[in-house]
């Protein structure tokens, strides 16, 4: 057993030793303890390199608060945890651990030499620093910084564990399970209500844990706990969730919550089902919320504050009592506040000899004094420390009286345990957008208004006492209970015996710090910001406390300021000479503790990032060597290579096919909507620029769609199935704005109109065939329908069957040529595809993805909105004037189509482009400029929408927006591309079969 | 997240249910095109714009699909009231009353 380590107490499990490494050194812990507990134990103090001037750190706390000792931890590939705090990892066999910011090693450290320029490194440094010459940013100042900043090292490999997440629903959450937590829970679930009590400690108790000599109602605090914990577990309407933080709350009584399953557990990597989780998040809504969140206590700030060795007094006291381990042989105690007595107390009743207890105020209470007298310790008042030495440990102190540098005194001691005061943690409360208050009597602040259904019970409300939090905590989780709709239930009241021995005389002063010489007095001790520090940003004009920490960077380390912010602001109202209240507070904001990246992604990951859509041949396409692309949500098949095919020759290929044969391809992603009613041709009259009405029933139309601001929004082909039945199609990723748009229009502005709109996207399953032998493919296979070319004539839609199953059979065309769309229902797509490629055999028919659909329509001129529109244009723009119902009234957009910017002649238009040089394909999105010339800035007259190679033309082809283009047919205009500039001619944007005679053969 | 109570569902449901959809009571007018430039200027561009009580409309679009409007508070993001479309905006009374 270690010299550290008591004789008896504490509640690790001495019968289970554990083995683990810190730096590569081996060491024994017990079950039980923490990562920093285990090292006290062992002796070792020095744990840590500070951030920036790379200063020896120990272990601070013995909590959530850790601002020093933050280490690596190593559970095996693609399982490293940088930052963690020592103080709330919990040991477990094998565990590795290691040291930041220190190279080569902890002991030997290059880094800090930077501590030897640090008289020149004050606050502010990097921003005034590296400003000049301003090309050394990039390529000397950015690259050194980069390799220095930075807390710890993440891993390179993709997260390896599992998360997971959850909803919860409960009438009362309790955040926080001590005794005002407990009281809350025990109350709260009398009467049936549901209640979730949540802790991010190992198990429940709080400050009970802390306190062994304490006796509630007659039972030791232990046996308590114990009964308590038995109690609430039995209950089925209590859930109890330990290693567990409330990291977040939000609106409504949402609270984000992470629940750690498995890092006590040591690595998951030898688990061989893989499926033990990490982490769980809980999102929980709260019919009533109970804050139990305690306080933090604070350091005091004096120089060399930071010493390992130099700790939080209540650390002392956990480690004691909790763990069973003494920080030191002889700590000493600097004090402004009577809690720091209780740790002096319990550790000399320990057998540890207490060097002295120096506490800033003049006066204290008579019973301090007695106790102290009694168990033989020397109390120094109305002193502070002046300095401390020790290079890797505290070893001695210099103290003197407060407000003077003379009658100095040595005091040898090991260790220094500190205590400035305690914040409540109103972190939640505050990110509930309540607002505080300040207390003068405790030096802090406290909750005031609150704006969610919830309340502060216990140390984060300020009363500090284990009684009152016991008491308080009672009535709080009755009236939660009571607000969330129970029955009221009996009321408690507790009694408590040897609890704190706080008095009544107030903290007297906080954020007052002490140095002589050039000794650093630490405020944040994670980003090493001093109280030196915060006093230049106030005299180099920094008066906002928000701009105080930016500038300074207190409070902005991954503690969050949770030991420091009070402090800092103490500091800053001092140097401001404006009281604390007048200062204000920085915003507290989410989340309260580190919160891994993993359980926020939780299960959306990998294949279930995003929803993906699939159409009914997207396995058929799979087996059959399909390359896909994502369109919107969609997987597309791209294109279909043959053995040894790229991309170019399979298109190619296909485009061939569909000009001389058949191509087929699969249009299923295409957005429908069916508009049914006695109204629906007006309605569709209103939406559409084109006219409806006069739409015969078979009939088809390709309908433009505008905003009101009169630019196109979206487009596609309708179909006339009866007077009172259309089939309206949009574009693939347009289909849900487009019926939102619809619904929107039906629902607000016109309510009167008697239409009806479904969408059937994903009802319909549509194979598009296009080629001059379409019609001799699908004839011999539909019923029905009468297939000759006057009866059934391009732009028209017929219902029958096919293959035996029902069908819309569209006669439209993207491609130019004879094209019918087969639209049957979903569950037969697959089917009916797979008979026509099989009955398409003998016209050598070739299945094409969306990388030929676009090949094919280019050629045809045919616009992509999205493509050659990008919200600016109008109908005119795209040379789409004929689309325009000239004789309605009204349609959507119509009014702004006359505005007169809407008229002007030189708005961007359409047009096509053959380059000079037939093999250039021209970039899409490249800039157009009317000459060619090198004066910056040069005029861009446009830029490319669309380019491809053009297997049929044997000819680049491009679509392109260009100034007043349709009047400068024929011109010669220059593209800018990184190869250089590249001539083209404007010409007309349909470059095949102009006069559209392919379609109607 | 908020909690939005649909005026149709009657339900209060999760915000991830809803989408915005612009300031409320703006009507669009009968027949645009006899209005003047500057008219429909106003009609198509100029909002309130408001820090604080707005109405706006919502789309239940992962729901029951229907528009409504609503009485929001736009600084503390609260709702405090939602009421079918077509109807009318309520009085500072109303809101006050279902504030308090």
């Amino acid at each position: 057993m270690s010299e550290f380590r008591t004789a008896k107490g504490g509640r690790i499990c001495r019968k289970t030793p554990l083995n683990f490494s810190f730096d590569g050194q081996s060491y024994a812990g017990l079950q039980g303890d923490s990562l920093a507990s285990a090292l006290l134990a062992n002796g070792v103090h020095f744990v840590a390199r500070s951030y920036k001037y790379h200063r020896p750190r120990g272990i601070m706390s013995a909590g959530t608060e850790e601002a020093s000792a933050l280490v690596g931890i190593d559970r095996g590939k693609g399982r490293f945890d940088t930052s963690t705090r020592a103080t709330t990892q919990e040991l477990f066999d094998g565990l590795k651990a290691q040291s930041q910011h220190c190279w080569p090693s902890l002991k030997f450290d290059v880094g800090a030499l930077t501590a030897l320029g640090s008289p020149v490194m004050s606050t502010g440094f990097y921003y005034k620093t590296f400003m000049w010459p301003k090309a050394f940013w990039e390529w000397v100042y950015e690259p050194i910084l980069r390799n220095l900043a930075g807390l710890g090292r993440a891993p390179k490999e993709m997260d390896p564990d599992n998360y997971s997440s959850i909803h919860a629903h409960c009438d009362v959450l309790i955040i926080g399970a001590g005794p005002a937590g407990l009281a809350a829970a025990l109350a709260a679930s009398q009467s049936g209500s549901k209640v979730i009590l949540v802790d991010e400690n190992n198990e429940i108790g709080g400050d009970l844990l802390n306190c062994p000599i304490a006796q509630i109602d007659g039972t030791n605090s232990w046996d308590w706990l114990a009964e308590t914990e038995k109690q609430l577990a039995s209950l089925p309407n209590v859930t109890i969730l330990t290693r567990t933080t409330a990291f977040g709350y939000y609106d409504q009584n949402f609270i984000g919550v992470v629940q750690k399953l498995s890092d006590h557990l040591g690595s998951l990597e030898n688990k061989p089902d893989n499926k033990t989780l990490r982490e769980r998040l809980w999102k929980v809504r709260a019919k009533r919320v109970v804050l139990a969140t305690g306080s933090i206590e604070r350091p005091l700030v004096f120089a060399g504050n930071d010493r390992p060795g130099i700790m939080l007094a209540t650390a002392a006291k956990t480690f004691l009592n909790r763990y069973g381990v003494k920080v030191g042989n002889r700590p000493l105690v600097i004090t402004n506040h009577d809690s720091a007595y209780e740790s002096a107390f319990d550790l000399a009743e320990a057998g540890v000899e207490v060097a002295a207890i120096i506490d800033r105020r003049a006066k204290i209470s008579s019973k301090l004094v007695e106790q102290a007298g009694k168990m033989g310790i020397e109390i120094l008042l109305g002193h502070t420390i002046v300095q401390t030495s020790g290079k890797h440990r505290v070893c001695s102190v210099r103290a003197a009286p407060v407000g003077e540098n003379a009658s100095i005194r040595k005091i040898k001691c090991d260790a220094v345990l500190m205590c400035g005061g305690w914040t409540p943690s109103v972190h939640l409360f505050s990110q509930s957008r309540g607002t505080l208050t300040w207390r003068d009597d405790i030096g802090a602040y406290v909750p005031n208004n609150y704006t969610q259904d919830a309340t502060s019970v216990g140390a984060c409300n300020g009363d500090f006492l284990m009684s009152q939090s016991l008491n308080k905590g009672a009535v709080a989780g009755l009236e939660a209970a009571v607000s969330a709709g129970a029955k009221a239930p009996k009321s408690t009241s507790y009694k408590v015996v040897n609890e704190a021995l706080t008095s009544d005389i107030p903290v007297e002063e906080i954020g007052i710090f002490s140095t002589i010489g050039e000794g650093k007095a630490f405020v944040d001790f994670q980003h090493d910001v001093t109280a030196k520090d915060i006093g230049q940003a106030v005299r180099e004009g920094f008066h906002s406390i928000e701009h105080i920490k930016r500038f300074t960077t207190t409070g902005m380390a991954t503690d969050q300021g949770k030991t420091s912010n009070l402090n800092g602001l103490a500091i800053a109202s001092a140097a401001l000479e404006r009281p604390i209240t007048e200062v204000g507070l920085t915003t507290f904001r989410p989340p309260y503790t580190p919160t891994s990246f993993g359980v926020l992604a939780g299960y959306s990951r990998g294949d279930l990032f995003d929803v993906t859509r699939k159409s009914p041949t997207e396995k058929w396409a799979e087996q059959n060597g399909a390359v896909f692309e994502p369109v919107g949500l969609w997987r597309r098949a791209r294109y279909f290579p043959k053995t040894g095919e790229n991309m170019h020759e399979a298109v190619a290929r296909e485009c061939k096919a569909t000009r001389t044969s058949i191509g087929i391809s699969d249009a299923s992603t295409l957005g429908k909507i069916e508009v049914v009613g006695p109204d629906a041709a007006e309605f569709l009259n209103r939406i559409y620029t084109n006219p409806w009405s006069k739409l015969g029933v078979g009939r088809c139309r390709y309908g433009l769609m505008l905003g009101e601001d009169g630019y196109i929004f979206d487009d596609g082909v309708v179909g006339r199935l009866s007077e009172d039945r259309f089939h309206v199609t949009t574009t693939t990723s347009g289909a849900p704005r487009v019926f939102a748009r619809m619904e929107d229009y039906r629902q607000t502005e016109w309510p009167e109109l008697k239409v009806w709109l479904t969408s059937i996207t994903e009802q319909w399953a549509v194979i598009a065939l296009n080629g001059p032998n379409v019609r001799k493919l699908i004839e011999p296979f539909v019923e029905g329908i009468d297939f000759s070319k006057d009866t059934f004539p391009h732009m028209a839609i017929r219902e029958g069957m096919i293959f035996g199953v029902p069908t819309r059979l569209f006669r439209v065309s993207f491609t130019g040529e004879l094209g019918f769309e087969v639209n049957v229902p979903s569950a037969y797509g697959l089917g009916v595809w797979q008979r026509l490629m099989e009955a398409g055999k003998k016209f050598d028919i070739v299945p094409y993805g969306t990388e030929s659909l676009h090949m094919l329509r280019a050629e045809k001129g045919y616009i992509i909105v999205g493509q050659e529109t990008d919200g600016t244009q109008t109908p005119d723009d795209m040379g789409m004037n004929w689309a325009i119902g000239k004789k309605k009234q009204d349609f959507i957009g119509k009014r702004s189509l006359v505005r007169s910017d809407m008229l002007a002649p030189n708005r961007k238009q359409l047009v096509g482009l053959m380059t000079n040089d037939a093999n250039i394909v021209l970039d899409e999105g490249a800039q157009i400029m009317g000459e060619k010339s090198n004066v910056i800035p040069a005029k861009m007259i446009g830029h490319i929408t669309s380019s491809y190679w053009s297997e049929t033309l044997q000819h680049s082809i491009a679509l392109a927006i260009i100034d007043g283009g349709r009047a400068r047919m024929g011109e010669e205009i220059y593209i800018s591309m990184p190869g250089g500039f590249y001539p083209a001619r404007i010409v007309d944007p349909v470059f095949y079969d102009p006069e559209g005679e392919r379609l109607n053969v | 997240m908020l909690l939005i109570d649909c005026p149709y569902c009657k339900e209060m449901r999760p915000e991830v249910e809803f989408s915005h959809a612009g300031e409320a009571h703006i009507d669009r007018p009968a027949d645009p095109s006899s209005l003047s430039d500057e008219e429909w200027e106003s009609f198509l561009f100029l909002r309130s714009n408001r820090a604080g009580i707005c109405f706006e409309r919502w789309y239940h679009i992962h729901g029951c699909g229907r528009y409504f409007n609503a009485v929001r508070n736009n600084v503390s993001e609260k709702f405090i009231l939602t009421y079918p479309a077509g109807q009318k905006r309520p009085s500072d009374a109303q809101i006050k009353g279902a504030l308090s």
